[in-house]
């Protein structure tokens, strides 16, 4: 089939506008209400793995406080909340959620490529989470393998829920699989073939950049987690050996042989590596908008984010064993990987710089999403030189099994991306809702987060560094473990209930402004990108009115010299733009400059 | 390379329209062809992970090869000519007349659909012969490998089998040429897969 151009094909793409009120909110196709439904969804799940947490929390803090937080409850809560966390909130969200709602918009599309797989994609998502959740409800309960599920642990007896729980956390991931790979699909066709005129891959702001790169990575590497999903269904359904070796439950030889239980812990990091840069590259893109944007000034080094992007995206697939230094390897195994991890520390380093250097002399205004973006980079450094410490073999044999590990993914992939996520929800919020949200509670609410979060990882470092190991239920009396540290324990527990507790003033910002906040505008934060320049407010279905904008600049031009405002929209033709020049400039005068 | 050459471009000097109506950097074909190439590497991804499982497993000590039964050469047969029929369908939707267009298209599907139940003989036969999936690593990975062979083939054919049905209810070719040629790739690449996985199975 010969290409027909976009622009052309513009009057006969079919809208389907729909009129009920199921059309519009439940069985919807456009990509701004399945990006809700999927931010919703996401968020819901995790609020469950928040409160799981705040759980086994009480547990590590204040021993048998909780009645019901038993041996097996307290490693089922910490399994889900991990897999929670990683794949059903921070994938969901990044992706299906800012992925839905950012990449037509801002590549200047009316939709996504294809609307129906989309709203397939979300539906099947929210199955994936109910199959999930189904497993609270079973008997023994969902699985409490750890959220590695690494076997033959995971299908021996004194693992809680080793049977149904196990099944339907695999099935629930096949169907999640499945769901990002419609989705994914959608993501990657539509930044590359529905791009509107003028947009060159090289004008794309680096949300999208990050989003783009980040779904080709899941991709890739979901299929490894299916692999290995299915492997180990047929292991535990059917009583294959794919993972399963001889072994012997309480006295009984089970009825396996010669499975390799290494195999999956190389397919599961093979996914679980990329998994990683699938929730930060995003995050990085986000955040490169927001800095930019509050900044007043063109992000640092474009090309080199964006090469930074793919770079980072390359290198994921070649470090996951840097999770396996443990499990016995190769000596020279080991030190190829060590040397990996290392390196994809330099285009990471290399973007921290970018993004102070975006900083550096800028015309910084401190809005609400600027902080959350900056404590990022605080968060975000910290969790990086962590990782230095933990991607050489020989640091990270003693610490692997210690707090200190925590402490270090969940500043990197926990706090961090989290904080992205709140600084574009603040960012875009304006522009999904029409409204903006409280500007006191928000500030309010990151202060609460940051020095909250800060409250409950930074000890940990030192709990690792003692050799408190992690994933114990209690850890009793030891000589090694002295009582400043099991008071520093309920310490972290109470930071932990406190920054849990503060999310409600995000939630109840977000829904009482969508009633009562003051009305935005189209562009509150004077943003150059396309998604900032729709006709209306939020945009409606179809996006751009009778026609798709076209694009005559990159996404950054802010405080440009001699131009009339200190920022140019992307959709803004060289000659009008407004120089200063023209309209005679005068200072005294010129109010729009007099706050600058 | 054009990729290396758009990610060079230095974006903030370039100013104005830049490419004509289809975006720089946009593949020149339709969104859905895009979109198969890249399901395509998904699904490469899949079964090349489940072959690398396929020789980690083979090295431990308990494996017992498997000798593949002589019906999958038949079967292999049936895909090969159910993947020369769907090519056919192609040049003739690509061509000026719709002459044996159905013959063709439906047939390929057929043939197809002879595979599976082919293939499901195969297991039946080993079961009967006692070579359960349980017995030995070997006979489970050649239910897995098959078995997953078989569901991709399975969802070409329910994307087959819509457009059969506006084949007969009367669409012209020209109206499903899109469909047409993206099961000709389709079945190509399982094809091609399939012969990979056969001549991994019978020589190991």
């Amino acid at each position: 089939m010969a290409y027909v151009p976009l622009a052309d094909r513009d009057s006969e793409m079919e809208m389907h506008h729909p009129h009920t009120w199921v059309g519009k909110y439940v069985w919807c196709q456009d990509h701004k209400v399945i990006a809700i439904q999927y931010g919703s969804v996401a968020i819901f799940t995790g609020i469950v793995g928040l409160v799981l947490s705040l759980l086994f929390r009480l547990q590590l803090g204040f021993p048998e406080s909780v009645s019901f937080v038993d041996p097996s409850f307290y490693y089922q809560a910490v399994t889900m909340h991990g897999m929670i966390m990683v794949v059903y909130l921070l994938t969901a969200l990044f992706l299906g959620g800012f992925g839905n709602y950012l990449i037509p918009l801002m590549c200047g599309a009316r939709d996504m490529v294809f609307p129906f797989m989309n709203m397939l994609s979300v539906w099947v998502f929210l199955l994936s989470v109910i199959i999930l959740m189904a497993s609270f409800f079973v008997g023994g309960g969902p699985t409490g393998a750890g959220w590695t599920l690494y076997p033959p642990q995971t299908s021996m007896a004194g693992t809680p829920g080793h049977d149904m729980g196990l099944v339907l956390m695999l099935v629930s991931l096949a169907v999640f699989i499945v769901a990002f790979t419609m989705g994914g699909l959608n993501y990657v066709v539509t930044v590359l073939q529905y791009r509107c005129r003028g947009m060159t891959m090289m004008r794309l702001p680096l949300s999208v950049w990050g989003i783009f790169v980040a779904t080709i990575l899941g991709l890739f590497a979901f299929p490894a987690l299916l692999v290995a999903a299915v492997m180990m269904l047929f292991d535990t359904l059917l009583g294959t050996s794919f993972f399963m070796p001889a072994i012997i439950e309480s006295g009984q030889a089970m009825d396996y042989d010669g499975g390799s239980p290494i195999l999956f812990q190389h397919l599961f990091w093979f996914f679980g590596h990329p998994e990683v840069y699938i929730v930060a590259l995003p995050a990085f893109g986000l955040v490169s908008d927001v800095l930019s944007c509050h900044a007043r000034k063109n992000i640092f080094g474009y090309r080199m984010m964006v090469w930074a992007i793919i770079a980072i995206g390359g290198l994921s697939f070649i470090v996951w064993a840097h999770h396996m230094y443990v499990s016995g390897m190769n000596p020279y195994f080991g030190f190829f990987f060590a040397t990996t991890t290392l390196i994809i520390a330099v285009p990471t380093a290399l973007k921290v710089y970018n993004w102070v250097l975006t900083l550096w002399e800028g015309d910084i205004r401190m809005n609400v999403p600027m902080y959350f973006a900056i404590g990022f980079i605080f968060t975000f450094i910290h969790g990086g030189l962590t990782g230095l410490f933990l991607g050489n073999v020989v640091i990270d044999l003693p610490l692997s099994d210690t707090y200190f590990v925590v402490a270090h993914f969940h500043m990197v992939m926990g706090v961090s991306p989290v904080l992205v996520v709140f600084a574009a929800i603040y960012h875009w919020y304006p522009k999904m809702s029409g409204r903006m949200y409280h500007e006191g509670i928000a500030k309010l609410h990151f202060w609460l987060t940051f020095l909250g979060t800060y409250a409950i990882y930074l000890p940990m470092h030192y709990l690792g560094f003692l050799g408190v190991p992690r994933r114990y239920y209690a850890l009793g009396t030891t000589d090694f473990i002295p009582q400043s540290a099991q008071d520093l324990n309920a310490a972290i527990t109470v930071a932990a209930l406190i920054v849990g507790v503060s999310q409600l003033l995000f939630f109840f910002n977000i829904i009482w402004s969508l009633r009562f906040g003051e009305k935005a505008g189209p562009n509150p934060w004077g943003a150059a990108s396309l998604e900032w320049q729709t006709p209306e407010t939020p945009p409606v279905h179809g996006n751009w009115g009778d026609s798709l904008p076209t694009v005559y600049r990159w996404a950054y031009d802010y405080s440009v010299p001699g131009a009339h405002e200190d920022f140019i929209p992307q959709n803004t033709p060289e000659s009008e733009e407004p120089t200063v020049q023209e309209e005679h400039f005068n200072p005294d005068q010129d109010d729009s400059l007099a706050n600058v | 390379m054009s990729f290396f050459k758009n990610i060079t471009n230095k974006s903030w000097e370039r100013k104005g329209i830049i490419g004509g109506l289809k975006p720089e950097g946009a593949f020149d074909t339709s969104p859905e062809k895009v979109a198969l190439s890249f399901f395509l590497v998904v699904a490469t991804v899949v079964f090349s992970l489940f072959t690398v499982s396929y020789f980690i497993r083979m090295e431990l000590p308990d494996w017992q090869p498997l000798t593949e039964p002589a019906q999958l050469w038949f079967n292999t047969g049936l895909l090969v000519a159910s993947s020369i029929l769907f090519q056919w369908a192609r040049t003739i939707a690509n061509s000026d007349s719709p002459r044996n267009i159905k013959t063709a298209f439906i047939g390929g599907g057929v043939l197809a659909i002879l595979f599976i139940v082919g293939q499901l003989v195969t297991w039946g036969n080993l079961q009967d012969a006692g070579f359960y999936m349980t017995s030995n690593p070997a006979n489970s990975f050649y239910y897995l490998l098959t078995g997953v062979h078989g569901i991709h083939l399975l969802g070409g054919l329910w994307v087959w089998s819509k457009s059969s049905i506006r084949l007969v209810s009367g669409s012209e070719p020209q109206e499903i040429k899109l469909s047409i040629e993206l099961c000709t790739l389709y079945w190509h690449f399982l094809l091609v897969v399939w012969l990979v996985l056969f001549a991994i199975l019978s020589n190991t």
